[in-house]
Formats: structure tokens, C-alpha cells, sequence
């Protein structure tokens, strides 16, 4: 990994993008469910997975969005990330979501459906299962 | 990042849970925007105060932080989801009403100006240049870096209030000195304020950071605007620099086929039920402009026209509002087309406007279609 925006311990499934996420008017904060035909994650629940994505774009309100999702339950265990952008940064700290990101290669190298772990206090790796 | 002792000691937590959280907030900011201490700033505006946007656990939040905190600096705020004024025209229902007048007394309760507005650097005098700033609503940002000599981060909802609260912001990129590689070659002729939306909105996608920008002519207020909404919905991209840039610049053309391509991207309906007008919220000189055009005309279907608080008891003193309802305008303030719960799929199919950030919401967060115009072709089209 890169950087350690909010740190935590965590294990799961991954869903990737390869879109960026615009959090506001692409996530249901209810659901968690992505509503924006055109991105590749659409119809997919973003709840209790690891999500991998390139970097949050679009308004700032973004974050709330986040806060929202893990307040109703159905926000992912962590998130990676290619790039950090505030919106999300800010939304994983105060909804206390894990947030890393990590270099290009291996961003490519990991797989929808892999299995992976990190504990951003005992290391800087994921671990891949 | 660097902390001084006495920003380590309120990250533990030892100033108490209010300050701990908005450190952490500007914590994971800095980190994310390779900043490598805090610094003062003068003026936080914040954004996050549509209900619509922030939903009951952004309610509950404010709620409970506006017990015991309050804003450091000077803090505006961005529109919320209707105006008072009016609201029982509109048939939202009670729980809205109320869930947002309750976020509205957090925010003045913690010592914020209920501005409600999305335009902050239209409405107030802009401090002097150089002066550090953390706006939140993107087209403020980016209007904030570009047009104003200001200097802000692109903030989220959270990091601009923990920066109010605080009152100091991470160093960012966006504060430095920046050298974008990337050129925007403007090569369309002739451009409106729906141009220069797709301009900003194109540029959006390219820029990371910060973007030159070269061949713009004399760009009036509206374009201004609507250049900066465009860009702030599509990307990270915070500041234009105006110019070529160096020789070693990549150079990417905006000329016709770029903006037909986001056109027809926006664009889904060949005419709207309704109109509105105002994302960014329109100013005085835009309202004048507005009045000046709809003389001896009149809408042959609604038209709602957003505008801040202030520049309404303006507009009214000097006769626009008047005039502009004559036409059969719907005249709103505290709040902005942009993710408004005024306009709802239920009873409307598509909206004209002229604003490309409009439309990306209208679409994407209203779900209806829209009709993409200048507002001289809107004028033309759709009064008599």
C-alpha cells in the first residue's frame, strides 16, 4: 500500500471498478446500491465488501453520502483506492470506513471476487487468500 | 503531515471528541492531498445542507456536533432544499420540512451565516489575493482559485467544517504554486454559457489537479460560472490556469466533436416540461440581464429561476423580481436547481436548462431527462 488515509484491520471480498465513484447521485445511501446506469458497478450493493476503485470524484456532499451508508448499515468493510480524493477521505474518517491506496500494478493485479487482508498497524501488505 | 504539540494532543483527544473528530478529519485531508502541515485560514463555506444530499444521518449528525461546536472563522453555507417563502407551493412533505429546518438551526446554532447559497464569491467582498480559503462547493472552489486569487482546496462537506472549525485547512497542492502538463485548447467559436460549461465539464475529466487552459475570449459572468459548475461535477480538477502552459504541455483540443460528444452525453430530451434557470445560482447582473430579456415576453410554461436570499431583496427593490414574475417566473431562494427535491420525476419527465451541472444532477440524482439550451435559445424558444 501507498498511504494509510484511515486506518484499521479488515478481511473480505473485493468488488472492483474500474470507474471512478461519484458517492452523491451514484450510491443510494440507503441501499448502497449503485443507481447510475452507465457505471459497471450498476445494480451492485457496495455493503460489507472491500471496494476497489481508481477515485471518488464529483461534489463534495459525497461524504454524507458515505457517513449515510455505514449509519444504515450497508456501507463496504474498507476501501482501496488508486488515487485519494477528498470526498471519500473524508467520508471513510468520520464513518471510520479503512481507507488505502495502493500503486497502479498492483491496483491491476487485484480481481473481483479475490479474497484479501490488512492490518494497516502491523504492516504496509495486503495479503491476498 | 506535521503537527504541532498542540494539534497532536487535540488528535488524541485531550481538547475533546469535537476537536479529535475534525482532526482526524483533517488528518485523512492532508494525507490525501500530500500536505505536510495546517494553516490558518479566513473564510470556510460549507456544503452538505440539503437535506435531499444529506439525508437523516447527516440531520442526526449536525444535530449532535451543534451541541458543542462552533465555527472558528468567518462560514457560509451552501443552498438547502427550498425557500421558505414558498415551500406550500411545492408539496413537499412535513418530515422534509422539518428535518431541514433542523439542519438549518444546527449550522446557525454552531455560529455559520445561513447564506444558503452556492455563489459565496459573488455575494461577499473577496478578501485580498493570496488569502487562504476552504470552500467546499466545488464551482466556488474552482471559481474561488481561478477568477478570484483565492486559495482553496476542492473540500469535501467534512473537511471544509472541520476546517471551520478549527480554523485552519491542510497545505495542499491546490495552495501551492502548480504546473499542470495537460493544455485545453478552447477551439469552439462563438461560445455561450452552455459552451463553456462543456468546456469545464471536459476539462473535468482530463485535469487532476489543476488545468491550463488557452484560447477563451472575454468571458462574462454567467460563463464564468457556468465553466467552473461544469468542471466541478465531472472531475477532481479545482483551478484553471489561464495560458498555454509550457512547450512540453500535452495539448487537447475542445473544438466541435469533443462537445457534441458531451452534448449528446447531457443532452436526453428534445424539449422539457419545465425550465430552470440558476446552478450556480443566478446573480444581480444575471437577474438584471434575465429581466432585460424577457421584456414584453412571457414563459408558456414554468420557469423556476434559483437566486440567493440577498440578491432577491435586491432584485425586488430594484423591480426585477416584478418583472420576472410577470413573465411568469417561480422566483426561489436558499436554494439551487442543483439536487433540488422541488423537482421530482413523479410529476415531471424532462427540464430545459442551460446549465451543465444542472442537467448532471437533473439527471443522475432526479432522474429525469434534459433539454440542454442557452438562455438566449430558451428565450427565444419558450416565451411569447
Amino acid at each position: 500500500m501507498k498511504k494509510v488515509l484511515v486506518s484499521g484491520k479488515v478481511e473480505g471480498i473485493v468488488l472492483k471498478s474500474e470507474n471512478s465513484i461519484n458517492f452523491l447521485g451514484t450510491v443510494d445511501k440507503k441501499t448502497g446500491i449503485i443507481s447510475d446506469k452507465n457505471h459497471d458497478l450498476f445494480e451492485k450493493s457496495v455493503k460489507d465488501i472491500i471496494l476497489v476503485f481508481p477515485s471518488g470524484v464529483g461534489s463534495s456532499v459525497g461524504a454524507y453520502t458515505i457517513y449515510s451508508i455505514k449509519s444504515n448499515n450497508t456501507a463496504p468493510l474498507a476501501m482501496i483506492c488508486q488515487k485519494a480524493d477528498l470526498t471519500v477521505a473524508t467520508g471513510c474518517a468520520l464513518a471510520n470506513i479503512p481507507l488505502i491506496t495502493i500503486s497502479d500494478e498492483e491496483f491491476s493485479s487485484i480481481k473481483n471476487g479475490m479474497k484479501l487482508s490488512f492490518d494497516t498497524d502491523s504492516s504496509n501488505q495486503i495479503h491476498y487468500q | 503531515m506535521e503537527l504541532t504539540r498542540e494539534e497532536e494532543s487535540a488528535l488524541k483527544g485531550e481538547q475533546g471528541e469535537i476537536m479529535q473528530m475534525a482532526y482526524r478529519i483533517l488528518v485523512a485531508t492532508g494525507e490525501a492531498t500530500d500536505a505536510e502541515k495546517l494553516v490558518p485560514i479566513e473564510w470556510a463555506h460549507l456544503s452538505g445542507v440539503n437535506y435531499n444530499t444529506i439525508g437523516d444521518a447527516g440531520e442526526e449528525f449536525l444535530s449532535g456536533i451543534s451541541k458543542n461546536a462552533r465555527v472558528k472563522v468567518k462560514t457560509t453555507l451552501n443552498p438547502m432544499g427550498f425557500d421558505i417563502d414558498n415551500v406550500s407551493n411545492y408539496g413537499l412533505n412535513e418530515n422534509f420540512i422539518s428535518k431541514q429546518l433542523s439542519i438549518r438551526n444546527s449550522y446557525e446554532t454552531m455560529g455559520v451565516i445561513p447564506s444558503f447559497s452556492c455563489i459565496p464569491y459573488e455575494i461577499y467582498d473577496i478578501p485580498k489575493n493570496g488569502t487562504q480559503v476552504a470552500f467546499a462547493e466545488s464551482n466556488a472552489a474552482i471559481h474561488a482559485n481561478s477568477f478570484d486569487h483565492l486559495k482553496t482546496n476542492k473540500e469535501s462537506a467534512f473537511s471544509a467544517l472541520a476546517s471551520a472549525i478549527i480554523g485552519k485547512s491542510p497545505y495542499s497542492s491546490l495552495r501551492k504554486e502548480d504546473n499542470p502538463n495537460i493544455t485545453i485548447r478552447m477551439k469552439v467559436k462563438n461560445p455561450n454559457e452552455l459552451t463553456y460549461g462543456m468546456l469545464g465539464f471536459f476539462a473535468g475529466k482530463i485535469g487532476d489537479t489543476s488545468i491550463n487552459i488557452s484560447g477563451l475570449g472575454e468571458m462574462d459572468k454567467r460563463q464564468t460560472k457556468a465553466m467552473c459548475g461544469g468542471m466541478g461535477t465531472s472531475g477532481t480538477c479545482a483551478k484553471f490556469i489561464f495560458g498555454e502552459g509550457d512547450s512540453d504541455c500535452e495539448k487537447i483540443d475542445f473544438d466541435e466533436k469533443e462537445m457534441q460528444n458531451v452534448h449528446d452525453e447531457l443532452n436526453t430530451a428534445e424539449k422539457g416540461d419545465l425550465i430552470t434557470l440558476g446552478s450556480p445560482q443566478l446573480g444581480l447582473d444575471e437577474i438584471s440581464d434575465l429581466a432585460g430579456k424577457l421584456k414584453g415576453r412571457s414563459f408558456q410554461k414554468r420557469c423556476m429561476v434559483f437566486l440567493p436570499r440577498t440578491v432577491k431583496e435586491q432584485a425586488r427593490k430594484i423591480g426585477y423580481t416584478n418583472e420576472l414574475e410577470r413573465a411568469g417566473c417561480e422566483i426561489l431562494s436558499d436554494c439551487c436547481t442543483c439536487l433540488s427535491p422541488l423537482i421530482s420525476k413523479d410529476n415531471v419527465d424532462a427540464v430545459t436548462t442551460n446549465s451543465i451541472k444542472g442537467a448532471f444532477y437533473l439527471k443522475n440524482s432526479n432522474g429525469v431527462d434534459v433539454n440542454l439550451k442557452s438562455l438566449s435559445q430558451i428565450v427565444e424558444d419558450e416565451t411569447r
